[in-house]
């Protein structure tokens, strides 16, 4: 299959909660195999964003949205759009590490089980390279039995990493995954994410600019619902053209 | 005021003292040479250390800042900006000290004529040092670009200079250690244009992002 340069498009997109317009008519194409960092202050709407792209937001019952998210070209928003499948491919890690209250392996091996793999050698092997992948298998291999919560939180993170690759993600969504750790896992996963990007697209929401500006190709300012700046991470940073996203990246933002 | 912002104001003035203490060091120099002034040459040459410490100074400055404040955007541009003129002011103080030590070796000479083109260079090189320091404080103006043109007149100073002089050692051979030690200042004048040019280029970058070094700017 020919990879297409944009494994999302995101047209005239607006997401409400009730009256309140969270998202505002925000166009923006995501590129596959990339890192694409959202950055903006609280309540700007980059995670109401980050969570309508695998329809999360569906959860929240007062939330519609008007306009288009094309995924590899099919409109995610369409009625037949086959949700579960949908976050099979396009997973999501969260700010606190959320493992289930189960072991190392049944937390990797349970998506795969409930998609009818039921094989202990096919399981053995699914968990292994997602653990491989997720770079946290030196760590757990002799514990694999124990619970995913006697982990530390940057393993925990890992772990739920490897939970969602063991469903082969062709997205990974991160809201705020590093905020609950230390600079050392922090540094681990975000070495983590940019090993992922050769065979996943990632898209990061992050109140750490630094962050964004270590790991992300590209970066998207959102002030207020709307999409202020889009473009190439080295040129945001260095060189914003937005005075907004200048004020806000220098910390003179209000 | 936020102290990060209070630091960048520190620095500011920190490099515009360098700028001031080498626009004074050229003027000196060059006074010294067409006054016979031998007393104010061992000066400039005194003085030369002070710019050498203020330019380490503003280096560690810039490195702490980058370190702990991890600047983005303007503010990266204008840390990144200081750190690299101050590398040329610097450079621009030892070429004016160049000019205090050849100011001492002909004052020992009689006058072979009065200076011409020398003055002239040194009063337009002193014109762009000085523009480009206000295009760094004041920030986004055509002052850079101008500067930049200036650089022209210098360079074609120099080769005047040096022509008249050659014209004068093909008649007396003997003048030639003297004629040689005038060619060499007006390089170093020269020199100290061509670091003001990467001043005010740096300027621009600082300004608009744009890197124009080694290109040229359209008329």
């Amino acid at each position: 299959m020919v990879e297409e340069r944009y494994i999302f498009e995101i047209k005239d997109f607006s997401i409400y909660y009730g009256d309140f317009m969270a998202v505002k008519n925000i166009t923006l194409n995501i590129e596959s195999n990339k890192i694409t960092a959202i950055i903006g202050p609280s309540g700007c709407g980059k995670s109401t964003l980050l969570r309508s792209l695998n329809r999360m937001n569906d959860l929240i019952i007062i939330s519609h949205v008007e306009g288009h998210v094309l995924y590899r070209g099919t409109d995610i928003y369409q009625h037949d759009t086959d949700v579960i499948e949908l976050r099979k491919r396009v997973g999501m890690v969260f700010q606190k590490p959320n493992p289930f209250p189960s072991s190392v392996y049944e937390n990797v091996a349970y998506g795969p089980r409930i998609r009818g793999i039921k094989k202990k050698f096919q399981l053995d092997e699914i968990v292994e390279n997602a653990l491989v992948r997720a770079d946290l298998w030196k760590e757990v291999k002799d514990k694999l039995n124990e619970s995913g919560m006697s982990l530390s939180g940057g393993q925990m993170q890992r772990l739920c990493i490897a939970r969602s690759l063991a469903q082969e993600p062709e997205v990974l969504l991160f809201d705020e995954p590093t905020s609950a750790l230390d600079p050392i896992s922090t540094a681990n996963i975000e070495n983590l994410l940019q090993e992922l990007q050769k065979t996943v697209t990632i898209v990061i929401v992050t109140h750490n600019m630094q962050q964004a500006a270590r790991i992300s190709n590209c970066t998207a300012f959102m002030y207020l619902g709307e999409m202020v700046e889009f473009g190439l991470t080295d040129n945001i940073f260095v060189n914003p053209q937005n005075k907004l996203t200048e004020e806000y990246i220098t910390g003179r933002f209000g | 005021m936020a102290i990060f912002d209070e630091e960048l104001r520190e620095l500011r003035e920190r490099v515009l003292k360098l700028g001031i203490m080498v626009e004074n060091a050229i003027r000196d120099s060059v006074k010294a040479l067409v006054e016979r002034d031998s007393e104010l040459a061992r000066e400039v040459i005194r003085r030369d250390h002070l710019v050498n410490a203020q330019d380490v100074a503003i280096d560690l400055e810039c490195i702490r800042l980058l370190a702990l404040r991890q600047p983005m955007g303007s503010d990266l541009r204008f840390i990144t900006t200081a750190m690299k003129i101050t590398t040329d002011l610097e450079r621009m103080g030892d070429l004016a000290g160049n000019i205090a030590e050849r100011a001492l070796e002909l004052n020992e000479e009689p006058q072979l004529k009065p200076f011409v083109n020398i003055p002239k260079m040194a009063e337009i090189a002193q014109a762009m040092v000085k523009d480009t320091l206000d295009a760094f404080v004041a920030g986004c103006s055509s002052l850079p670009y101008e500067v930049i043109r200036k650089d022209d007149e210098v360079d074609d100073l120099t080769v005047k200079n040096f022509e008249e002089l050659l014209g004068l050692m093909l008649q007396d051979p003997k003048i030639i250690p003297l004629a040689i030690k005038r060619t060499y200042i007006a390089k170093y004048l020269e020199r100290i244009a061509d670091h003001a040019t990467n001043i005010a280029e740096m300027v621009i970058y600082m300004c608009k992002g744009e890197m124009i070094r080694h290109t040229t700017i359209e008329e």
